[in-house]
């Protein structure tokens, strides 16, 4: 099995996707030649073409307009937001428009759009660049929202968000690109979408979370090992739909659970999984479920990121207090 | 018949006044400055290329962080400034940082913004500078709101922002021309076309061979401009600001340019996407030079008169980048008391909880 960082394994995921189906198009700016500003694209025009692999025009409203014209003419784009902190030049298509267009069409029409884009923080890009808004895509009914955690993750969820029929908005944490390798199949595989993932079982506590506090949460988990504490980590890897089934489950077992995003308090998801568990689980609880987030403030200019971004000790810290509730 | 397009096109040929080898080509055109003024302008390039370079140099010693370099750009961005009365009002791209040190934000807090420290953001009152804008073209159509507010208070000022190339192709872009031109607001659009806009090269923008005739369907002056010829950037922007102080509306300024480094030090690599070839080419056009033989020729400008530039330069960014070193650690703590006037109960507990950890 290859060795790959996340990047290069999103990279053969569109490979995959694009020999397989001849109306897959990666389009998006400085996708072609450049290879993407992060290098995701880095020789998909050189072997599939101008015609499959383009650059387009400066403006993010209009990748996404093209992407729903595309897909009505019986194309799979794959578009890229160069950072999903522009996004909300392109929020209308995405959130007006994709998120609606089965609905409004009654079923008649759909839009098979992959959404893929850099998001997250903690590598000091300048302001904009870096943030966590997956929280107002998951209040969009009617996207998928997918956020990988590993290589193997990240191949299979998105070959499986090409694939599908709706709107899937798919963010690759930044600081995840390039921080490690893991094994990941040359072969194709797909992952299901709305499936967790337990990257770490225990029986105290349940950690549920996604994208780069995954990696935060097993760190953590490992320092609660040391105090006795045996901390389950569930990667949700796709926020919308919840894989509600194994939060439940997880929660059963434990009895206690903690909710962990790099978002803000306000933002997130981390409030929907805690409303969620009530609704279905409070009898089981032996603790309120307790949240780790960033503060409530825009996301920080570069030189505070360190301290505004949660880590491993604000995990380890709230777990114990629901541990010793 | 003439197609409609071929026609409009051809109305736009570039305004030039020197020429590469700066001799005056257009006399008529000639902008009427003094020799102090000539001279000044002169100093403004050199420093700003000395600045560039020094700019450079701290990022790749980790010292600055984001930077976008000029070099190449200082004809468009510093002869467009020098149009500008001290009241006018600048709404910068990311790169535009010359001209809004120029108008009077302080070095040290151009390097904070870069940085990524809130003092960076805090423009100094009386400085009618924002901050330099991310989000590409967001910044144009606020510019057609800020030269209507100056025109509703029948100020004898003008609002001038910047982007380039790729900005062009934002929608931002025609809304904010549009707008500009349905109120008659007091605004100046600058497209200093740099060629790129990251990788991808201005043909793959638009199939419009010039980005000044987009003025046309707004409805308001456009003008195309050598960007590498510092008197002909001035006269356009001088001439605009004119009409637009007289009630005549706004104007859009396209100034062919070239950045000769890469789009951010942030690990673009122009090999990728330009030639050498080109380089050259527009090197030879370069600003300074073109300027330098004009002013040599009317003995205006000495080699002594260049290295005190430089010198000065070199000393200015050595006390600025010591006095941004000075900016006390920025917190958590000071991000969230900057969210609203009044705290709200989430931002007051979690200032109570950053306060705690960062006493720690």
């Amino acid at each position: 099995m290859a060795q790959m960082t996340m990047i290069q394994a999103i990279t053969d995921a569109m490979r995959n996707e694009l020999k397989n189906n001849e109306n897959v198009l990666v389009f998006g700016e400085d996708v072609g030649q450049n290879g993407g500003v992060f290098r995701a694209t880095e020789g998909l025009q050189k072997e599939f073409g101008e015609d499959r692999v383009f650059d387009t025009p400066l403006a993010e409203s209009g990748i996404g307009g093209l992407a729903i014209g595309l897909g009505l003419t019986g194309f799979r784009p794959v578009m890229e937001i160069q950072f999903f902190g522009f996004v909300f030049e392109v929020f209308d298509s995405i959130a007006a428009q994709m998120a609606r267009m089965r609905y409004r069409s009654g079923g008649v029409y759909n839009s098979p759009v992959t959404i893929r884009s850099p998001f997250g923080g903690g590598v000091k890009t300048p302001e904009l660049h870096a943030d966590s808004l997956e929280g107002l895509m998951y209040q969009t009914p009617g996207i998928k929202v997918v956020i990988p955690a590993t290589p193997y993750d990240a191949k299979g969820l998105l070959i499986s968000a090409i694939r599908d029929n709706d709107p899937v908005v798919y963010l690759e944490h930044m600081k995840l690109y390039r921080s490690f390798r893991g094994e990941v199949p040359e072969e194709e595989y797909t992952i299901e979408l709305g499936k967790a993932d337990v990257k770490r079982e225990g029986k105290d506590v349940s950690i549920i979370t996604y994208g780069a506090m995954v990696h935060a949460s097993l760190k953590a988990a490992d320092e609660l090992e040391k105090d006795g504490i045996s901390a389950e980590v569930i990667d949700l890897r796709t926020i919308s739909p919840l894989d509600i089934d194994t939060i439940i489950a997880s929660v059963e077992k434990t009895g206690r659970a903690i909710v962990v995003q790099e978002a803000q308090k306000q933002a997130g998801i981390g409030a929907f999984v805690v409303a969620e568990i009530n609704d279905r689980a409070i009898l089981n609880l032996e603790a309120p479920v307790l949240r780790v987030t960033a503060p409530d403030t825009v996301f920080p200019y570069a030189s505070a990121e360190d301290v505004w971004i949660p880590d491993h000790r604000d995990i380890v810290d709230k777990a114990k207090k629901v541990y010793n509730f | 018949m003439t197609k409609t397009i071929d026609a409009v096109q051809d109305q736009f040929e570039t305004f030039q006044i020197l020429s590469e080898d700066g001799e005056v080509v257009n006399e008529s055109a000639m902008p009427k400055l003094s020799d102090d003024q000539l001279q000044e302008l002169m100093r403004r390039m050199v420093y700003t290329r000395i600045w560039d370079q020094r700019a450079i140099s701290l990022n790749r010693q980790g010292r600055l962080g984001f930077y976008a370099p000029v070099a190449g750009q200082e004809a468009s961005m510093l002869g467009s400034h020098f149009a500008l009365d001290k009241e006018d009002w600048i709404l910068p791209g990311y790169r535009d940082i010359p001209q809004i040190v120029f108008h009077g934000f302080p070095l040290y807090q151009a390097f904070l913004w870069s940085r990524g420290h809130f003092q960076g953001g805090q423009i100094p009152e009386g400085v009618n500078v924002l901050m330099p804008q991310i989000i590409i073209g967001a910044q144009i159509i606020q510019a057609a709101g800020v030269g209507f507010g100056l025109k509703k208070q029948g100020k004898k000022n003008v609002c001038i922002t910047y982007t380039g190339d790729g900005g062009a192709s934002q929608g931002d872009f025609y809304e904010g021309l549009n707008f500009a031109g349905a109120y008659a607001a007091n605004a100046i659009f600058v497209v200093q076309n740099n060629r790129f806009a990251i990788s991808v090269p201005v043909e793959k923008q638009s199939a419009a061979k010039t980005i000044a005739q987009k003025a046309v369907a707004a409805g308001i002056e456009g003008i195309q401009v050598d960007g590498m010829d510092v008197l002909a950037v001035y006269a356009a922007t001088q001439q605009a600001r004119e009409r637009a102080i007289a009630g005549e509306g706004p104007t859009l300024i396209e100034t062919l340019t070239y950045r000769y480094g890469p789009h951010t030090m942030a690990g673009d690599d122009p090999t990728r996407y330009r030639t050498k070839d080109l380089d050259s080419e527009w090197e030879k056009k370069d600003p300074l030079v073109r300027f330098r033989k004009f002013l040599e020729k009317k003995n205006l400008w000495s080699e002594e008169q260049e290295n005190k530039v430089v010198e000065e330069a070199k000393e200015d960014i050595k006390a600025s980048i010591k006095k941004a070193d000075g900016a006390p650690k920025q917190k958590v703590t000071d991000l969230i008391n900057f969210m609203f006037e009044e705290l709200p109960y989430n931002l007051r507990e979690q200032l109570e909880q950053y306060t705690a950890k960062e006493s720690k």
